[in-house]
């Protein structure tokens, strides 16, 4: 695989890069436990950026922040503030369901509908409405282009998406995602459930994904987030422990613990 | 030699085989009782249909000879005891220990009764077939047995040979004129009818209006007006009525019977004839198809000894299907609430637990509720509200079809709640999450992906709810099931389905006709027959149920889980 470098070479340059989430001093609880410490962090425009951490370090909470995913669980309390392109996703008059539709999401399993395959993608865009029919047809060619999956599905859009590979699964629902036009892509691992081909086809599609999305990948492979992704950020017991260029993490990390779980010391 | 045997024995219990061995016979006696249960109630009951043979039977003394005619529908074997005690008849052989007697239907209800009578075989001196002879069967007094002596058509009398012939004219002219009756009874009398009745009810309605009293009285001459024009229709029809009827003058049929004495059937009551020891096996099939078909197609008659189930049949049908359309969507909208929008909670628990015993509350319960609740309360309601015309006769205020699926609904509520929740709950979160994070919201996933992926559980709820309240009979004796009710609750005048008649049922028809009839020999073999039918529309019920569940269940299938 090519390794990223896309020109973070370092944190500072990072900071001039126009940021597409801002997490400020941001803190979850379930119920009376802190999943997230005032957790902050710049995520910038069209990168890849990688949690990586441990199980239970709060990687996937703060992913499921970004879409208000945690809004379905009862019992969560929250603190701080996310800016999604400087607006405060928490803010009372925000409308979750087009905050998601901003923020689109893939999940560690495929969970495709049981609908065909045109359905499941134009799924996102007949619930917005207003999308006439023939634009529909181009719109899903157009998701599945990206997806890197229309030429095995062109001929079979009307058959059930339940008939696809684990990974043709995988390809399916980030088309599903893309289909409505996100600024931000979150992954929540989502090459884990699949064998290493796929896995290989998903991270190639990360890499053509980047150039016109925000992707905010959550990992338990770290030569997985060495190949995509530009930026890491290494959580730990709810904790920002560092963040920084991949590069950086990967070789000549700041902080102790973030070199003791590279090195598989614990993890 | 003894130890090797409870060693052997015991490494046998041991291997699992005696329990393989117990699964298989507890599974071969449920079969067994499954078929000897279908196939007692299928031999009874389509046995009925056949043509069976008609036997002379000789018996009496020489100086008293009495000779009896008519199909034989039963044995038996007494104790020589009981028979001698019965009778008085001391004079059987001293090596005989049992005596076997027959039962045979000898008809001619009115004219020779009884219809049905055992005649012990000892006592027969002859037994014949006779060739010739006839049944007729009537709409009065059940079966006549004999033999054709003549056929007056008209002013024409036809004996001997030719009066086969004239016999199956006489049959078809009959069976047109009765159409015509009909016809003219049902469509066109029924009609003006209710058209009398919607004017007497304006009437009233005029005059509890607050209209002023000239107003009123122009409004009530127009009734008026409109009532004499629609009287004066009614008497026409019914000078055509008479003039049908009248047409049946003249026409009738002689039978001798078995004792010699001769009788005359007038043609209006004849629904068929049939000579049944000349039938061949093809006719005897024909003849078989016909009467199946008349059982399922006609009214009941003589107290529901005779003729059809037609409307029991429809009444059955139509109030499970009314009971589907008022369940189902009241369990899934309720196990919708409870399973995805109520807090799950003690209370909501508190609240399952009630749902799942409402099941076992017993049926008549419900039906006392019903009456209470629907007739008494909501239906009095309506007419007060919407009826006040036509008080004190209620028209929602009593018993009906209604009332009686609304009832049954309540009564399988439970069981469609408890499988929708179960299908709502084996859906996986990873799909309502998928469907969130693409911008939909509750509501919308609710409806495009959730409820699709449940309708196979949805369904198999209201299978469950169906083949229970097709059965019921219990709480509809209270809520609108009647012994015999004038007119189907669905017919060609407005409003078309009358949701506030009485009905006929199957299984309370069964109960009637088995433990409510006049005539217990007669019955019987109805009982079976209506038992079978009863079961086969259950069954026929269930199975497009769940062909229709499979279907959905091949979609969707490899997501659940």
């Amino acid at each position: 695989m090519t390794t990223s470098n896309g020109g973070a070479a370092d944190t500072s340059s990072i900071q001039d890069q126009s940021t597409s989430l801002k997490v400020l001093d941001w803190s979850l609880y379930y119920g009376a436990s802190q999943a997230l410490k005032s957790i902050s962090l710049d995520i910038p425009q069209r990168k890849v950026t990688a949690f990586i951490g441990p199980s239970g370090c709060g990687k996937s909470t703060l992913l499921r922040c970004f879409n208000r995913m945690n809004d379905l669980i009862d019992d969560v309390s929250v603190d701080g503030h996310i800016l999604l392109e400087g607006q405060d996703i928490h803010a009372p008059e925000v409308n979750v369901a087009q905050l998601r539709r901003r923020v689109g999401m893939v999940f560690q399993r495929p969970n495709p509908f049981p609908k065909s395959i045109f359905e499941n993608v134009a799924y996102g865009l007949r619930i917005q409405g207003g999308v006439p029919r023939g634009e529909l047809e181009d719109r899903v060619e157009w998701s599945l282009k990206m997806a890197a999956l229309w030429d095995e599905v062109k001929d079979r859009l009307k058959e059930s998406a339940l008939g696809l590979s684990g990974g043709q699964q995988q390809r399916l629902v980030i088309a599903r995602a893309v289909a409505v036009q996100p600024s931000v892509l979150l992954l929540d691992e989502p090459a884990s459930a699949l064998d290493p081909i796929s896995t290989l086809k998903i991270e190639e599609l990360i890499h053509q994904l980047k150039d016109n999305y925000t992707i905010v990948i959550v990992t338990h492979n770290m030569q997985q987030a060495a190949r995509v992704s530009d930026l890491t950020a290494f959580l730990y017991l709810g904790e920002l422990i560092e963040f920084a260029a991949t590069e950086q993490i990967f070789t000549n990390p700041s902080k102790k613990r973030t070199e003791d779980y590279i090195t598989g010391r614990y993890g | 030699m003894a130890t090797r045997k409870t060693s052997g024995l015991r490494s046998w219990l041991r291997s699992g085989e005696p329990w393989v061995w117990m699964n298989a016979a507890a599974v071969g006696t449920s079969i067994l009782a499954v078929i000897g249960l279908v196939g007692l109630i299928a031999w009874n009951g389509l046995a009925h249909f056949w043509p069976h043979a008609i036997v002379q039977l000789e018996t009496g003394t020489a100086d008293n000879p009495v000779i009896l005619l008519g199909e034989l529908v039963d044995t038996d074997t007494t104790e020589r005891l009981q028979y001698e005690e019965a009778t008085g008849d001391g004079a059987l052989p001293e090596a005989q220990t049992t005596v076997t007697r027959v039962l045979l239907k000898t008809g001619n209800r009115r004219t020779a009764p009884p219809d049905f009578r055992w005649v012990y075989d000892h006592r027969i001196n002859r037994i014949s077939q006779p060739v010739d002879a006839i049944v007729i069967e009537r709409t009065e007094w059940g079966n006549a047995y004999g033999f054709l002596e003549s056929v007056r058509d008209g002013d024409r009398t036809v004996t001997g040979v030719k009066a086969q012939e004239a016999l199956a004219r006489a049959i078809d002219f009959a069976e047109e004129l009765r159409e015509n009756i009909r016809d003219l009874q049902q469509a066109e009398l029924q009609r003006v009818n209710a058209g009398i009745e919607a004017l007497r009810l304006e009437d009233r309605r005029i005059a509890l209006s607050d209209r002023s009293p000239t107003d009123k009285q122009s409004a009530h001459a127009d009734v008026a007006q409109r009532r004499a024009a629609l009287e004066a229709t009614y008497a026409t029809l019914e000078r055509e009525l008479r003039e049908h009827i009248n047409r049946f003058q003249g026409h009738e049929i002689t039978l001798r019977r078995a004792d010699g004495e001769t009788e005359v059937i007038p043609l209006a009551n004849i629904v068929r004839t049939w000579q049944p020891n000349a039938m061949s096996l093809a006719g005897k099939l024909g003849h078989y198809l016909s009467s199946v078909w008349l059982f399922l197609s006609e009214d009941p008659r003589e107290a529901n000894t005779e003729g059809g189930i037609f409307p029991a049949l429809f009444g059955t049908v139509m109030m499970v299907l009314l009971m589907s359309l008022l369940v189902t969507p009241f369990g899934v909208i309720a196990a919708i609430y409870l399973r995805e929008y109520a807090h799950q909670g003690a209370f909501v628990r508190l609240i399952r637990i009630a749902v799942n015993n409402l099941a076992g509350v017993p049926s008549i319960v419900y039906g006392v509720f019903g009456l209470g609740f629907f007739v008494y309360f909501v239906g009095a309601g309506i007419d007060q509200l919407l009826f006040p015309e036509a008080l004190p006769a209620p028209t929602f205020g009593t018993p009906g079809l209604l009332w009686a699926s609304l009832t049954l609904a309540l009564l399988t509520v439970p069981v469609v709640v408890v499988s929708t929740e179960e299908g709502l709950t084996r859906i996986p979160r990873s799909v309502r999450e998928g469907s969130l994070a693409l911008g939909a919201t509750k509501a919308e996933t609710l409806f495009r992906v959730i409820l699709p992926m449940a309708s196979p559980a949805i369904l198999t709820g209201v299978i469950l709810a169906v083949a229970r309240a097709a059965g019921e009979v219990a709480p509809l004796m209270l809520v609108g099931v009647v012994k015999l009710a004038p007119t189907l609750p669905v017919d060609g005048l407005f409003p078309f389905l009358h949701l506030d008649r009485k009905f006929m049922h199957l299984g309370f028809h069964i109960y009637d006709v088995g433990f409510q009839s006049p005539n217990v020999e007669a019955a019987r073999p109805l009982v079976y027959a209506t038992t079978l039918l009863l079961l086969t529309i259950i069954l026929l019920l269930n199975l497009t149920a769940i062909l229709l569940r499979n279907r959905l269940e091949q979609r969707y299938r490899g997501v659940e889980g």
